[in-house]
Protein backbone atom coordinates (compact mmCIF):
# COMPACT_ATOMS: atom_id res chain seq x y z
CA UNK A 1 0.00 0.00 0.00
CA UNK A 2 2.84 2.26 -0.38
CA UNK A 3 2.35 3.44 -3.67
CA UNK A 4 4.87 6.35 -4.30
CA UNK A 5 3.49 10.27 -4.45
CA UNK A 6 3.46 12.37 -7.28
CA UNK A 7 6.64 14.72 -6.81
CA UNK A 8 4.22 17.72 -7.26
CA UNK A 9 1.36 16.35 -4.91
CA UNK A 10 0.98 17.21 -1.60
CA UNK A 11 0.00 14.03 0.47
CA UNK A 12 -4.25 13.21 0.24
CA UNK A 13 -4.22 14.15 4.21
CA UNK A 14 -2.92 17.52 3.49
CA UNK A 15 -4.97 18.79 0.92
CA UNK A 16 -8.08 16.99 2.98
CA UNK A 17 -7.33 18.86 6.68
CA UNK A 18 -6.58 22.07 3.91
CA UNK A 19 -9.96 22.07 2.63
CA UNK A 20 -11.48 21.18 5.14
CA UNK A 21 -9.75 23.66 7.67
CA UNK A 22 -10.63 26.37 4.76
CA UNK A 23 -14.47 25.26 4.16
CA UNK A 24 -15.17 25.04 8.61
CA UNK A 25 -13.46 28.53 8.73
CA UNK A 26 -15.61 29.84 5.64
CA UNK A 27 -18.71 28.05 7.50
CA UNK A 28 -18.08 29.08 11.28
CA UNK A 29 -17.63 32.73 10.49
CA UNK A 30 -19.30 33.87 7.20
CA UNK A 31 -22.05 31.30 6.38
CA UNK A 32 -23.60 30.52 9.99
CA UNK A 33 -23.49 34.49 11.14
CA UNK A 34 -25.81 34.97 7.62
CA UNK A 35 -28.01 31.72 8.06
CA UNK A 36 -28.46 33.58 11.67
CA UNK A 37 -29.82 36.57 10.70
CA UNK A 38 -32.09 35.51 8.65
CA UNK A 39 -33.20 32.74 10.85
CA UNK A 40 -33.39 35.28 13.51
CA UNK A 41 -35.51 38.00 11.30
CA UNK A 42 -38.01 34.98 11.19
CA UNK A 43 -38.78 34.71 14.77
CA UNK A 44 -41.56 36.35 15.22
CA UNK A 45 -42.58 34.93 11.46
CA UNK A 46 -42.48 36.82 8.58
CA UNK A 47 -45.60 38.87 9.20
CA UNK A 48 -43.62 40.48 11.54
CA UNK A 49 -40.54 40.59 9.70
CA UNK A 50 -42.18 42.45 6.66
CA UNK A 51 -43.41 44.78 9.04
CA UNK A 52 -40.58 45.78 10.65
CA UNK A 53 -39.33 46.20 7.11
CA UNK A 54 -42.25 48.29 5.93
CA UNK A 55 -42.57 50.75 9.26
CA UNK A 56 -42.05 54.52 8.43
CA UNK A 57 -38.78 54.47 10.27
CA UNK A 58 -37.33 51.82 8.54
CA UNK A 59 -38.67 52.58 4.81
CA UNK A 60 -36.27 55.83 5.52
CA UNK A 61 -33.46 54.35 6.45
CA UNK A 62 -33.78 52.52 3.67
CA UNK A 63 -34.26 55.06 1.56
CA UNK A 64 -31.20 57.31 3.12
CA UNK A 65 -28.75 54.41 2.98
CA UNK A 66 -29.74 53.88 -1.08
CA UNK A 67 -29.72 57.58 -1.61
CA UNK A 68 -26.12 58.17 0.12
CA UNK A 69 -24.79 55.50 -1.77
CA UNK A 70 -26.16 56.52 -4.77
CA UNK A 71 -24.26 59.66 -4.58
CA UNK A 72 -21.03 58.33 -3.12
CA UNK A 73 -20.12 54.96 -5.08
CA UNK A 74 -20.69 57.17 -8.45
CA UNK A 75 -18.35 59.77 -6.87
CA UNK A 76 -16.06 57.57 -6.03
CA UNK A 77 -15.92 56.04 -8.84
CA UNK A 78 -15.03 58.96 -10.69
CA UNK A 79 -12.55 59.51 -7.88
CA UNK A 80 -10.71 56.33 -8.21
CA UNK A 81 -10.29 56.28 -11.85
CA UNK A 82 -8.88 59.54 -12.02
CA UNK A 83 -6.62 59.46 -9.15
CA UNK A 84 -5.62 55.59 -10.73
CA UNK A 85 -5.26 57.01 -14.04
CA UNK A 86 -2.84 59.67 -13.11
CA UNK A 87 -0.96 57.38 -10.69
CA UNK A 88 -0.52 54.27 -13.52
CA UNK A 89 0.13 56.63 -16.24
CA UNK A 90 1.82 59.60 -15.35
CA UNK A 91 5.02 60.03 -13.48
CA UNK A 92 4.89 63.76 -11.19
CA UNK A 93 6.40 64.57 -8.03
CA UNK A 94 3.93 63.27 -4.75
CA UNK A 95 2.86 60.29 -6.26
CA UNK A 96 3.58 57.96 -3.49
CA UNK A 97 2.58 60.36 -0.90
CA UNK A 98 -0.60 60.01 -3.20
CA UNK A 99 -0.89 56.38 -3.23
CA UNK A 100 -0.10 56.38 0.51
CA UNK A 101 -2.93 58.75 1.43
CA UNK A 102 -5.17 56.70 -1.28
CA UNK A 103 -4.89 54.21 1.89
CA UNK A 104 -5.89 56.37 4.53
CA UNK A 105 -9.32 56.01 5.19
CA UNK A 106 -8.32 52.06 5.41
CA UNK A 107 -5.83 52.79 8.08
CA UNK A 108 -7.90 55.23 10.13
CA UNK A 109 -10.13 54.44 12.05
CA UNK A 110 -13.97 54.71 10.64
CA UNK A 111 -14.91 56.37 13.82
CA UNK A 112 -11.66 59.04 13.74
CA UNK A 113 -13.10 59.56 10.00
CA UNK A 114 -16.15 60.82 11.41
CA UNK A 115 -14.85 62.72 13.91
CA UNK A 116 -12.81 64.64 11.26
CA UNK A 117 -15.82 66.05 9.52
CA UNK A 118 -17.53 66.80 13.02
CA UNK A 119 -14.39 69.33 13.65
CA UNK A 120 -14.82 70.75 10.68
CA UNK A 121 -18.19 71.18 9.96
CA UNK A 122 -19.99 70.90 13.06
CA UNK A 123 -21.49 73.89 15.16
CA UNK A 124 -18.16 74.07 17.04
CA UNK A 125 -15.77 73.71 14.01
CA UNK A 126 -13.69 75.49 12.03
CA UNK A 127 -16.33 75.91 9.27
CA UNK A 128 -19.62 75.97 11.73
CA UNK A 129 -20.24 79.31 12.06
CA UNK A 130 -19.72 80.26 8.55
CA UNK A 131 -22.20 77.23 7.51
CA UNK A 132 -24.64 78.21 10.39
CA UNK A 133 -24.63 81.77 8.92
CA UNK A 134 -25.40 80.34 5.67
CA UNK A 135 -27.86 78.21 6.70
CA UNK A 136 -26.10 75.11 5.49
CA UNK A 137 -26.99 72.22 7.23
CA UNK A 138 -23.97 69.05 6.86
CA UNK A 139 -23.31 67.25 10.14
CA UNK A 140 -26.13 65.63 11.60
CA UNK A 141 -27.83 65.97 7.32
CA UNK A 142 -27.87 63.57 4.36
CA UNK A 143 -24.60 65.90 3.34
CA UNK A 144 -22.34 64.68 6.15
CA UNK A 145 -23.62 61.24 5.85
CA UNK A 146 -22.28 61.31 2.64
CA UNK A 147 -19.22 62.70 2.84
CA UNK A 148 -18.51 60.38 5.76
CA UNK A 149 -19.55 57.33 3.31
CA UNK A 150 -17.91 58.93 0.56
CA UNK A 151 -14.54 59.29 3.17
CA UNK A 152 -15.00 55.62 4.11
CA UNK A 153 -15.51 53.95 1.02
CA UNK A 154 -12.72 55.75 -1.36
CA UNK A 155 -10.16 53.25 -1.61
CA UNK A 156 -12.33 50.14 -2.78
CA UNK A 157 -12.12 51.71 -7.01
CA UNK A 158 -8.90 53.18 -6.80
CA UNK A 159 -7.15 50.11 -4.91
CA UNK A 160 -8.93 47.88 -7.58
CA UNK A 161 -7.75 49.84 -10.28
CA UNK A 162 -4.00 50.83 -9.43
CA UNK A 163 -2.49 47.41 -9.94
CA UNK A 164 -4.29 46.82 -12.99
CA UNK A 165 -3.99 50.36 -14.45
CA UNK A 166 0.16 49.87 -13.88
CA UNK A 167 0.54 46.82 -14.99
CA UNK A 168 -1.37 47.46 -18.28
CA UNK A 169 1.05 50.68 -18.85
CA UNK A 170 1.14 52.98 -21.21
CA UNK A 171 1.35 51.42 -24.57
CA UNK A 172 -2.31 51.71 -25.98
CA UNK A 173 -2.88 54.82 -24.88
CA UNK A 174 0.15 55.94 -26.65
CA UNK A 175 -0.48 53.74 -29.34
CA UNK A 176 -4.50 55.18 -29.87
CA UNK A 177 -3.41 58.94 -29.43
CA UNK A 178 -0.51 57.83 -32.52
CA UNK A 179 -3.49 57.15 -34.53
CA UNK A 180 -5.13 60.03 -33.95
CA UNK A 181 -7.40 59.41 -30.90
CA UNK A 182 -8.08 62.22 -28.31
CA UNK A 183 -7.85 62.40 -25.01
CA UNK A 184 -11.43 61.34 -24.79
CA UNK A 185 -11.86 58.91 -27.41
CA UNK A 186 -8.71 57.10 -25.53
CA UNK A 187 -10.20 57.19 -22.51
CA UNK A 188 -13.78 55.50 -23.84
CA UNK A 189 -12.21 53.41 -26.35
CA UNK A 190 -8.94 51.74 -24.85
CA UNK A 191 -8.98 52.81 -21.49
CA UNK A 192 -12.00 52.02 -19.61
CA UNK A 193 -12.72 49.25 -21.73
CA UNK A 194 -9.80 47.57 -20.23
CA UNK A 195 -9.76 48.26 -16.59
CA UNK A 196 -14.00 47.74 -16.98
CA UNK A 197 -14.51 44.22 -14.88
CA UNK A 198 -11.90 45.81 -12.34
CA UNK A 199 -13.85 48.80 -11.88
CA UNK A 200 -17.34 47.07 -11.82
CA UNK A 201 -15.74 44.94 -8.92
CA UNK A 202 -14.31 48.05 -7.36
CA UNK A 203 -17.93 49.97 -7.21
CA UNK A 204 -19.01 46.96 -5.92
CA UNK A 205 -17.54 46.40 -3.07
CA UNK A 206 -17.14 50.23 -2.64
CA UNK A 207 -21.32 49.84 -2.94
CA UNK A 208 -21.66 47.19 -0.39
CA UNK A 209 -19.18 49.02 2.07
CA UNK A 210 -21.12 52.31 1.46
CA UNK A 211 -24.80 50.33 2.22
CA UNK A 212 -22.75 48.73 5.57
CA UNK A 213 -20.81 51.76 6.89
CA UNK A 214 -21.68 52.01 10.38
CA UNK A 215 -18.54 53.72 12.44
CA UNK A 216 -17.98 57.13 10.60
CA UNK A 217 -21.74 57.45 9.65
CA UNK A 218 -23.29 56.95 13.35
CA UNK A 219 -20.45 59.22 14.27
CA UNK A 220 -22.14 62.27 11.87
CA UNK A 221 -25.57 61.30 11.73
CA UNK A 222 -26.53 62.43 14.91
CA UNK A 223 -29.15 59.65 15.22
CA UNK A 224 -32.56 61.20 14.40
CA UNK A 225 -35.02 58.73 13.91
CA UNK A 226 -36.94 58.69 10.27
CA UNK A 227 -34.33 61.20 9.57
CA UNK A 228 -30.60 60.58 10.04
CA UNK A 229 -30.64 57.26 10.86
CA UNK A 230 -29.27 54.99 7.65
CA UNK A 231 -29.85 51.16 8.00
CA UNK A 232 -27.42 49.92 10.13
CA UNK A 233 -27.75 52.99 12.46
CA UNK A 234 -31.49 51.99 12.79
CA UNK A 235 -30.12 48.13 12.78
CA UNK A 236 -28.84 49.26 16.43
CA UNK A 237 -31.67 51.64 17.57
CA UNK A 238 -33.85 48.54 17.18
CA UNK A 239 -31.39 46.43 18.64
CA UNK A 240 -30.78 48.00 21.51
CA UNK A 241 -34.62 48.60 21.88
CA UNK A 242 -34.99 44.85 22.49
CA UNK A 243 -36.63 44.65 18.89
CA UNK A 244 -34.83 41.98 18.11
CA UNK A 245 -36.45 40.19 15.44
CA UNK A 246 -37.34 43.51 13.66
CA UNK A 247 -33.26 44.59 14.11
CA UNK A 248 -32.92 41.25 12.07
CA UNK A 249 -35.21 41.45 9.60
CA UNK A 250 -33.70 44.82 8.36
CA UNK A 251 -30.50 43.40 8.92
CA UNK A 252 -31.16 40.39 6.75
CA UNK A 253 -32.39 43.03 3.92
CA UNK A 254 -28.62 44.49 4.62
CA UNK A 255 -27.47 41.52 3.89
CA UNK A 256 -29.88 40.30 0.87
CA UNK A 257 -28.53 44.02 -0.74
CA UNK A 258 -25.03 42.86 -0.60
CA UNK A 259 -25.55 39.12 -1.50
CA UNK A 260 -27.38 40.25 -4.61
CA UNK A 261 -24.34 42.53 -5.71
CA UNK A 262 -22.12 39.42 -5.09
CA UNK A 263 -24.45 37.33 -7.28
CA UNK A 264 -24.58 39.62 -9.93
CA UNK A 265 -20.98 40.47 -9.98
CA UNK A 266 -20.30 36.23 -10.70
CA UNK A 267 -23.03 36.62 -13.05
CA UNK A 268 -21.66 39.00 -15.23
CA UNK A 269 -18.29 37.26 -14.69
CA UNK A 270 -20.02 34.01 -15.91
CA UNK A 271 -21.47 35.56 -18.91
CA UNK A 272 -18.31 37.86 -20.10
CA UNK A 273 -15.85 34.86 -19.24
CA UNK A 274 -13.95 34.56 -22.38
CA UNK A 275 -13.80 38.47 -22.60
CA UNK A 276 -12.38 38.79 -19.27
CA UNK A 277 -9.94 36.08 -20.48
CA UNK A 278 -8.87 38.40 -23.51
CA UNK A 279 -8.59 41.08 -21.21
CA UNK A 280 -5.61 39.68 -18.77
CA UNK A 281 -4.00 37.30 -21.17
CA UNK A 282 -1.95 39.06 -23.39
CA UNK B 1 10.67 66.97 -48.72
CA UNK B 2 12.92 64.91 -46.88
CA UNK B 3 13.69 63.90 -43.14
CA UNK B 4 15.89 66.96 -41.64
CA UNK B 5 16.37 66.19 -38.08
CA UNK B 6 18.36 69.10 -36.55
CA UNK B 7 20.31 68.73 -33.21
CA UNK B 8 18.01 66.99 -31.13
CA UNK B 9 18.40 67.21 -27.04
CA UNK B 10 16.45 65.05 -24.72
CA UNK B 11 17.10 64.92 -21.07
CA UNK B 12 15.18 62.38 -18.52
CA UNK B 13 15.54 64.09 -15.28
CA UNK B 14 19.37 62.73 -14.42
CA UNK B 15 20.35 61.38 -17.92
CA UNK B 16 21.00 63.04 -21.14
CA UNK B 17 19.56 60.27 -23.56
CA UNK B 18 20.31 62.84 -26.22
CA UNK B 19 23.06 64.99 -27.16
CA UNK B 20 22.28 66.37 -30.03
CA UNK B 21 20.89 63.99 -32.91
CA UNK B 22 21.22 65.58 -36.36
CA UNK B 23 20.49 63.49 -39.70
CA UNK B 24 18.70 64.24 -43.16
CA UNK B 25 17.21 61.00 -45.17
CA UNK B 26 15.67 61.21 -48.54
CA UNK B 27 12.31 61.00 -49.13
CA UNK B 28 11.02 57.57 -48.63
CA UNK B 29 14.47 56.19 -47.52
CA UNK B 30 14.21 53.26 -45.42
CA UNK B 31 16.61 54.44 -42.30
CA UNK B 32 17.27 52.00 -39.70
CA UNK B 33 18.79 53.62 -36.29
CA UNK B 34 21.10 51.18 -34.94
CA UNK B 35 23.16 50.98 -31.91
CA UNK B 36 23.54 49.32 -28.48
CA UNK B 37 21.24 48.81 -25.57
CA UNK B 38 20.64 52.53 -24.08
CA UNK B 39 22.47 54.47 -26.90
CA UNK B 40 18.75 56.51 -27.62
CA UNK B 41 17.00 55.22 -30.66
CA UNK B 42 13.56 54.39 -28.97
CA UNK B 43 13.98 58.12 -27.22
CA UNK B 44 14.68 59.49 -31.29
CA UNK B 45 12.03 57.45 -32.51
CA UNK B 46 9.59 58.83 -29.69
CA UNK B 47 10.11 61.89 -30.54
CA UNK B 48 9.68 61.78 -34.46
CA UNK B 49 6.06 59.86 -33.04
CA UNK B 50 5.60 62.72 -30.87
CA UNK B 51 5.04 60.30 -28.11
CA UNK B 52 8.10 62.64 -26.43
CA UNK B 53 9.05 66.33 -26.27
CA UNK B 54 12.35 66.61 -27.39
CA UNK B 55 14.29 69.61 -25.13
CA UNK B 56 15.92 71.47 -28.23
CA UNK B 57 16.25 70.71 -31.81
CA UNK B 58 14.31 71.16 -34.55
CA UNK B 59 12.96 68.56 -37.19
CA UNK B 60 11.52 69.25 -40.34
CA UNK B 61 9.47 67.01 -43.04
CA UNK B 62 7.46 66.44 -45.63
CA UNK B 63 7.50 70.50 -45.33
CA UNK B 64 6.33 70.28 -42.09
CA UNK B 65 7.62 71.80 -38.79
CA UNK B 66 7.14 68.58 -37.68
CA UNK B 67 7.68 69.07 -33.55
CA UNK B 68 5.65 70.99 -33.35
CA UNK B 69 2.62 69.17 -34.37
CA UNK B 70 0.49 67.07 -31.88
CA UNK B 71 1.00 63.61 -31.93
CA UNK B 72 -2.32 62.86 -33.24
CA UNK B 73 -2.24 64.86 -35.91
CA UNK B 74 1.08 63.71 -36.91
CA UNK B 75 -0.23 60.87 -38.86
CA UNK B 76 2.95 58.74 -38.15
CA UNK B 77 2.26 55.17 -38.03
CA UNK B 78 3.75 53.88 -34.76
CA UNK B 79 4.87 50.38 -34.31
CA UNK B 80 5.71 49.24 -30.82
CA UNK B 81 8.15 47.11 -29.51
CA UNK B 82 5.38 44.86 -27.33
CA UNK B 83 3.05 46.31 -30.15
CA UNK B 84 0.20 47.41 -28.30
CA UNK B 85 -1.93 46.13 -29.93
CA UNK B 86 -5.59 46.60 -28.75
CA UNK B 87 -6.11 43.87 -26.12
CA UNK B 88 -9.81 44.03 -26.01
CA UNK B 89 -10.54 44.22 -29.50
CA UNK B 90 -10.69 42.14 -32.47
CA UNK B 91 -8.06 42.31 -35.23
CA UNK B 92 -10.08 44.16 -36.99
CA UNK B 93 -11.16 46.80 -34.79
CA UNK B 94 -7.70 47.08 -34.18
CA UNK B 95 -7.09 47.93 -37.81
CA UNK B 96 -9.78 49.92 -37.89
CA UNK B 97 -9.31 51.90 -34.81
CA UNK B 98 -7.41 54.67 -36.56
CA UNK B 99 -10.07 54.77 -39.14
CA UNK B 100 -13.19 54.95 -36.65
CA UNK B 101 -11.59 57.48 -34.63
CA UNK B 102 -11.81 60.21 -37.06
CA UNK B 103 -13.99 63.86 -36.28
CA UNK B 104 -17.36 62.68 -38.55
CA UNK B 105 -16.82 64.72 -41.18
CA UNK B 106 -13.62 62.92 -41.86
CA UNK B 107 -14.66 58.95 -40.95
CA UNK B 108 -15.49 57.00 -44.05
CA UNK B 109 -18.24 55.27 -44.07
CA UNK B 110 -18.90 51.82 -42.33
CA UNK B 111 -18.58 49.60 -45.44
CA UNK B 112 -15.59 51.43 -46.84
CA UNK B 113 -13.73 50.95 -43.21
CA UNK B 114 -15.02 47.27 -44.08
CA UNK B 115 -13.28 47.14 -47.02
CA UNK B 116 -10.19 48.78 -45.87
CA UNK B 117 -9.73 46.60 -43.63
CA UNK B 118 -9.76 43.83 -45.51
CA UNK B 119 -7.58 45.00 -47.71
CA UNK B 120 -5.14 45.55 -45.08
CA UNK B 121 -5.53 42.27 -43.58
CA UNK B 122 -4.64 40.79 -47.01
CA UNK B 123 -1.92 43.28 -47.25
CA UNK B 124 -0.14 41.65 -44.27
CA UNK B 125 -1.34 38.25 -45.29
CA UNK B 126 -3.83 38.10 -42.23
CA UNK B 127 -6.87 37.14 -44.60
CA UNK B 128 -9.31 35.41 -42.62
CA UNK B 129 -8.15 36.24 -39.00
CA UNK B 130 -10.51 39.72 -38.55
CA UNK B 131 -12.16 38.14 -36.14
CA UNK B 132 -9.53 36.71 -33.43
CA UNK B 133 -8.32 39.00 -30.27
CA UNK B 134 -4.84 39.48 -30.15
CA UNK B 135 -4.13 37.10 -27.38
CA UNK B 136 -5.06 34.32 -29.91
CA UNK B 137 -2.23 35.20 -32.47
CA UNK B 138 1.23 34.23 -32.83
CA UNK B 139 4.38 36.99 -32.14
CA UNK B 140 4.52 37.03 -35.69
CA UNK B 141 1.38 37.45 -36.85
CA UNK B 142 0.48 40.38 -33.92
CA UNK B 143 3.61 42.20 -35.14
CA UNK B 144 1.71 42.50 -38.42
CA UNK B 145 -1.41 43.53 -37.31
CA UNK B 146 0.92 46.01 -35.43
CA UNK B 147 1.72 47.16 -39.09
CA UNK B 148 -1.55 47.08 -40.75
CA UNK B 149 -3.32 49.19 -37.66
CA UNK B 150 -0.48 51.38 -38.15
CA UNK B 151 -0.96 51.93 -42.23
CA UNK B 152 -4.54 52.08 -42.11
CA UNK B 153 -4.31 55.70 -41.22
CA UNK B 154 -2.61 56.45 -44.35
CA UNK B 155 0.54 57.57 -42.65
CA UNK B 156 3.32 60.15 -43.67
CA UNK B 157 6.13 58.25 -42.16
CA UNK B 158 6.45 54.86 -40.74
CA UNK B 159 7.89 54.38 -37.34
CA UNK B 160 9.26 50.56 -36.12
CA UNK B 161 10.52 50.20 -32.80
CA UNK B 162 12.52 46.85 -32.64
CA UNK B 163 9.90 45.40 -35.23
CA UNK B 164 11.19 41.93 -34.86
CA UNK B 165 13.15 42.12 -31.65
CA UNK B 166 10.71 39.30 -29.96
CA UNK B 167 10.37 37.14 -32.57
CA UNK B 168 12.53 34.00 -33.54
CA UNK B 169 15.12 33.82 -35.84
CA UNK B 170 13.04 31.86 -38.49
CA UNK B 171 10.11 34.01 -38.50
CA UNK B 172 12.86 37.45 -38.24
CA UNK B 173 14.04 36.49 -41.49
CA UNK B 174 10.79 36.12 -43.43
CA UNK B 175 9.08 39.13 -42.17
CA UNK B 176 12.22 41.05 -42.76
CA UNK B 177 12.40 40.39 -46.46
CA UNK B 178 8.58 40.93 -46.53
CA UNK B 179 8.51 44.45 -44.69
CA UNK B 180 12.03 45.48 -47.40
CA UNK B 181 9.50 44.53 -50.20
CA UNK B 182 6.37 46.23 -48.73
CA UNK B 183 8.65 49.39 -48.41
CA UNK B 184 9.52 49.04 -52.25
CA UNK B 185 5.84 48.86 -52.75
CA UNK B 186 4.60 52.02 -50.66
CA UNK B 187 7.11 53.98 -50.77
CA UNK B 188 7.14 55.27 -47.53
CA UNK B 189 9.47 57.28 -45.82
CA UNK B 190 10.28 54.62 -42.83
CA UNK B 191 12.87 55.14 -39.82
CA UNK B 192 13.46 51.55 -37.80
CA UNK B 193 15.01 50.44 -34.75
CA UNK B 194 17.29 47.93 -34.10
CA UNK B 195 20.67 46.51 -32.48
CA UNK B 196 21.24 43.55 -34.74
CA UNK B 197 23.51 45.16 -37.24
CA UNK B 198 22.81 42.75 -39.83
CA UNK B 199 19.48 43.18 -40.09
CA UNK B 200 20.56 46.98 -40.06
CA UNK B 201 22.30 46.67 -42.84
CA UNK B 202 20.50 44.14 -45.00
CA UNK B 203 17.21 46.23 -44.59
CA UNK B 204 18.27 49.95 -44.65
CA UNK B 205 18.97 52.11 -47.58
CA UNK B 206 20.24 54.28 -44.76
CA UNK B 207 22.02 53.00 -41.46
CA UNK B 208 22.91 56.10 -38.64
CA UNK B 209 24.73 54.23 -35.70
CA UNK B 210 23.94 55.62 -32.49
CA UNK B 211 26.20 55.40 -29.43
CA UNK B 212 25.44 57.26 -26.02
CA UNK B 213 22.56 59.66 -27.11
CA UNK B 214 24.65 60.48 -30.60
CA UNK B 215 24.92 59.39 -33.94
CA UNK B 216 28.28 57.99 -35.08
CA UNK B 217 28.01 57.78 -38.50
CA UNK B 218 25.09 57.85 -41.05
CA UNK B 219 25.36 56.20 -44.14
CA UNK B 220 24.68 53.53 -46.71
CA UNK B 221 25.30 50.00 -45.39
CA UNK B 222 28.31 49.71 -48.25
CA UNK B 223 29.90 53.24 -46.47
CA UNK B 224 29.60 52.18 -43.17
CA UNK B 225 31.20 48.66 -43.88
CA UNK B 226 33.80 50.24 -45.97
CA UNK B 227 34.54 53.31 -44.46
CA UNK B 228 33.80 53.05 -41.01
CA UNK B 229 33.80 56.83 -39.44
CA UNK B 230 34.69 55.43 -35.94
CA UNK B 231 36.48 53.02 -33.69
CA UNK B 232 33.26 52.81 -32.33
CA UNK B 233 31.27 51.76 -35.87
CA UNK B 234 33.98 49.55 -36.88
CA UNK B 235 33.84 47.31 -33.48
CA UNK B 236 30.19 47.72 -33.44
CA UNK B 237 29.75 46.14 -37.03
CA UNK B 238 32.58 44.13 -37.34
CA UNK B 239 32.13 41.64 -34.91
CA UNK B 240 28.25 41.05 -35.93
CA UNK B 241 29.17 40.71 -39.33
CA UNK B 242 32.29 37.90 -39.36
CA UNK B 243 29.46 35.70 -37.59
CA UNK B 244 27.19 36.69 -40.07
CA UNK B 245 24.93 34.00 -41.65
CA UNK B 246 24.82 36.03 -44.86
CA UNK B 247 27.38 35.40 -47.26
CA UNK B 248 26.87 38.90 -48.94
CA UNK B 249 28.06 40.87 -46.14
CA UNK B 250 30.51 38.47 -44.98
CA UNK B 251 32.22 38.58 -48.38
CA UNK B 252 32.38 42.62 -47.61
CA UNK B 253 33.76 42.55 -44.52
CA UNK B 254 36.69 40.22 -46.00
CA UNK B 255 37.00 42.25 -48.99
CA UNK B 256 37.81 45.27 -46.48
CA UNK B 257 39.82 43.37 -44.35
CA UNK B 258 42.10 42.16 -46.81
CA UNK B 259 42.21 45.49 -48.07
N1 LIG C 1 11.10 57.77 -19.40
C1 LIG C 1 12.43 57.72 -19.12
N2 LIG C 1 12.86 58.18 -17.94
C2 LIG C 1 14.19 58.16 -17.62
N3 LIG C 1 15.14 57.66 -18.43
C3 LIG C 1 14.76 57.16 -19.62
C4 LIG C 1 13.38 57.16 -20.02
N4 LIG C 1 13.30 56.62 -21.27
C5 LIG C 1 14.57 56.29 -21.60
N5 LIG C 1 15.44 56.62 -20.64
C6 LIG C 1 16.90 56.44 -20.66
O1 LIG C 1 17.40 57.00 -21.85
C7 LIG C 1 18.40 56.17 -22.42
C8 LIG C 1 18.06 55.84 -23.85
O2 LIG C 1 16.91 55.04 -23.85
P1 LIG C 1 16.28 54.40 -25.15
O3 LIG C 1 15.07 53.67 -24.76
O4 LIG C 1 16.15 55.46 -26.17
O5 LIG C 1 17.44 53.39 -25.58
P2 LIG C 1 17.44 52.34 -26.78
O6 LIG C 1 18.60 52.72 -27.64
O7 LIG C 1 16.12 52.26 -27.42
O8 LIG C 1 17.80 51.00 -26.03
P3 LIG C 1 17.22 49.50 -26.27
O9 LIG C 1 17.97 48.95 -27.43
O10 LIG C 1 17.60 48.81 -24.99
O11 LIG C 1 15.75 49.60 -26.48
C9 LIG C 1 18.50 54.94 -21.53
O12 LIG C 1 19.65 55.06 -20.72
C10 LIG C 1 17.24 54.98 -20.72
O13 LIG C 1 17.49 54.48 -19.42
MG1 LIG D 1 14.53 50.76 -27.44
Amino acid sequence: MTRPLAPTKDHPLVRWTLTAVALGFIGLFLVLPLVVVFHDALGDGLTAALAAIREPDAIAAIQLTLTAAAIAVPLNAIFGIAASWAIAKFDFAGKGFLVTLIDLPFSVSPVVSGLIYVLVFGLQGWLGPWLAEHDVKIIFALPGIVLATVFVTFPFVARELIPLMTDQGRDEEEAAVSLGASGWATFRRVTLPNIKWGLLYGVLLCNARAMGEFGAVSVVSGHIRGLTDTMPLHIEALYNDYQYSAAFAVASLLALLALVTLVLKSLLEWHFAEEISAAHHH
Amino acid sequence: MSLVIEKVEKRFTDFAALKGVSLEAPDGAFLALLGPSGSGKTTLLRILGGLENADLGHVSFAGLDWLTIPARERRAGFVFQQYALFRHMTVAKNIAFGLEVRPARQRPARAEIKRRVEELLSLVQLEGLGGRYPSQLSGGQRQRVALARALAIEPRMLLLDEPFGALDAKVRKELRGWLKGLHTRLGLTTVFVTHDQEEALELGDLVAVMNEGRIEQIGPPGVLINAPATPFVADFLEDALARSPDTNLRSLVRARTIK
